[in-house]
């Protein structure tokens, strides 16, 4: 929802890194394992609930090995819930969000970047100021507008409130500014080029890196993204956060059915842990969303 | 910060006109010049007037009104919504539970990632293994995180009673007691999030000039001292900064309350609302029982709470945005 600082993107070269002034200890190691155990148990858990069958769930003292039960689990909630309606719903709008607000956001921050307009350093602080408004409490107004459009229950409803996001526009100002030549823009105008192939050829290219970034954390907030859809849709075109609300809160005793949807709603992101974790980190290290 | 001279030759195009007015080409590249920007940066703006603003503004006029969700009749009630409200013992309890809930999870989280981030930040090999160990529980969106931790803390067969009780305490009651339950709630958040905020930390603690602790050390300060010292002052404004975004959606915690409620379908945070948060209250009155009237009156309550905090943020994304222009 909001940012945090964008600092100067900091190129600390991997040989350069300072010694530390004395080398870290067994204590340092026992901390952050113990840290990364606690981080990583609660998964487990849901895992292990969700591999045994019901019975386990109810007593006090489950085993701790993983039994065989996951897969029939597994497709008991693909029977309970429209699991692949959702997860389907889920990649639509995240995907389409997550395109939008890439397109969108590079092209307004290559203007506050490097077009020269008027009234462009108002907007832009406009912009900024946007960001402290909670407008996820605009969404009494916003049902009664989307039903009136028809919308209520479509995933026209949940995509267009997020096509462009303040946050995208300043993060890709903040790195187009220092990312882009100037020089190169005015090669561009010089040749001939119209301002929006100047864009194409030389702006988007050397903006990549920062567009990925942004990519990234718009699909995993679009992802996450539940109260809005919760309200706009329904329980037969959901997505997959409002899907498993709805598995818990039909079958709240059996937690081993409920666990093992926690567990499948979990790994597409998880996935992209693994395949684009480290821009995560960097992402989140030069000041990305804060949710 | 020049852009571009509008360029008067366009390359390929043979002869000259002979009239002295500009032809259809350069007018159109002038325009292209002039106008293109505004088309760049007209979504944004268009969007948020559309799905920001406008919807902020109408639910205040909806607030005004006797507006029910199965009913198409709406009279003009002045601010006799936001009267019943300030009466309204469920809406105090909701802003109670949602302070509460917010000091429990802000507070401990804040402290425990400065410690991680030192830890991350103290020449640890396999650096990126543990940094992205520490984002884990980040992918886990919180709808998730509600049903994991509404099991590990439930209240009869959940795996902390069953380990309190075998190290010989009592059960706790973390769904039906109120404080138990504002903790487990703000487990959620910090489990979440801690992670998180460690790397921003990092990166914060990264940007400290090495010769402060060099001199730290030569005058004899011991890491702890380092630590109050050095380490703490120079991360006073990033420190401030976590301390406000968490405050602005620490104030919106809804879906963990939500899936923590181990009533089906129950959206009343727990049977004694022990644990229902404003966004919970919200949803509660405008989609529960159909009264937009009255959710507006909630959500514009809470808006102006936030905006006391947003003025906050205000004065801090102002110094964002004049060093970003000090960087032109």
């Amino acid at each position: 929802m909001t940012v945090t600082t964008m600092s100067q993107p900091r190129r600390v070269r991997r040989g350069a890194r300072r010694a530390p002034l004395h080398r870290p200890g067994f204590l340092t190691y026992g901390l952050l394992t113990a840290f990364l155990l606690g981080s990583a148990f609660p998964l487990y858990w849901s895992f292990l609930v969700g591999s045994h069958d019901p019975s386990v769930a109810q007593s006090s003292i489950p085993p701790l090995i993983p039994g065989g039960n996951f897969w029939s689990n597994a497709s008991r909630v693909v029977d309970t819930i429209p699991f692949w309606k959702a997860l389907g719903n889920s990649l639509i709008v995240s995907g389409t969000v997550t395109l939008s607000v890439v397109t969108f956001a590079t092209l307004a921050g290559y203007a506050f970047a490097k077009l020269r307009f008027r009234g462009r350093t108002g907007l832009f602080v406009f912009v900024i100021a946007t960001m402290t408004v909670p407008t996820q409490l605009g969404v009494i107004p916003l049902f009664i507008v989307m039903s009136e459009l028809g919308w209520a229950g479509t995933l026209s409803a949940v995509i267009v409130p997020n096509l462009v996001t303040a946050f995208g526009v300043f993060w890709m100002r903040q790195y187009i500014v220092g990312a882009v030549p100037d020089e190169l823009i005015e090669a561009a105008r010089v040749d001939g080029c119209s301002m929006i192939r100047t864009f194409w050829h030389v702006c988007l290219p050397a903006a990549r890196p920062a567009a990925a970034v942004l990519g990234l954390f718009t699909f995993m907030t679009s992802w996450t993204d539940f109260l809005w859809p919760l309200i706009a849709l329904n329980a037969e075109n959901p997505t997959i956060q409002v899907a498993l609300e709805k598995l818990q809160s039909g079958f709240y005793v059996d937690y081993s059915l409920v666990l093992t949807g926690a567990v499948l709603a979990t790994i597409p992101l998880f996935v992209v842990f693994l395949v684009a974790g480290r821009h995560l980190v960097s992402g989140i290290m030069q000041g990305a969303v804060k949710g | 910060m020049p852009t571009v001279a509008a360029p008067e030759h366009t390359a390929g195009v043979a002869t000259p006109q002979p009239s002295d007015r500009p032809g259809w080409r350069q007018r159109l590249s002038r325009a292209d010049v002039t106008y293109s920007p505004y088309l760049y940066i007209a979504p944004f703006f268009v969007l948020f007037l559309v799905v920001g603003l406008i919807p902020l503004g109408y639910t205040a006029w909806v607030s005004l009104h006797d507006w029910r969700l199965d009913s198409t009749e709406r009279s003009f009630v002045g601010l006799a919504n936001f009267a019943d409200l300030l009466d309204d013992e469920y809406f105090w309890n909701a802003l109670g539970n949602t302070f509460s809930i917010f000091v429990l999870s802000s507070g401990p989280q804040i402290v425990i990632a400065l410690g991680l981030a030192v830890l991350l930040d103290s020449g640890i090999r396999a650096r990126s293994f543990w940094r992205l160990a520490v984002i884990l529980p980040y992918v886990v969106t919180p709808v998730a995180v509600g049903i994991i931790f509404g099991n590990l803390f439930g209240d009869r067969f959940g795996l902390i009673n069953t380990v309190l009780e075998g190290i010989g305490s009592g059960p706790v009651q973390w769904h039906a007691d109120t404080l138990p339950s504002h903790l487990a709630i703000a487990s959620m958040v910090n489990w979440r999030w801690t992670g998180y905020n460690a790397l921003i930390f990092l990166a914060a603690m990264q940007a400290i000039p090495r010769e402060l602790y060099e001199a730290a050390v030569v005058d004899g300060a011991n890491a702890w001292r380092r630590f109050i010292s050095v380490t703490i002052p120079m991360l006073r404004p990033t420190v401030i900064f976590v301390v406000v975004t968490s405050t602005i959606g620490g104030l919106q915690i809804f879906a963990e309350p939500l899936m923590f409620d181990s009533q089906p379908g129950a959206v009343t945070g727990g049977s004694d609302r022990q644990f229902q948060t404003m966004t919970l209250y919200l949803y509660e009155r405008a989609f529960r029982n159909l009264d937009l009237g009255a959710g507006s009156a909630v959500a514009w309550s809470l808006f102006l709470i936030i905006v006391v905090f947003a003025l906050l943020n205000y004065l801090l994304t102002r110094r964002i945005a004049s060093a970003g222009e000090a960087r032109q």
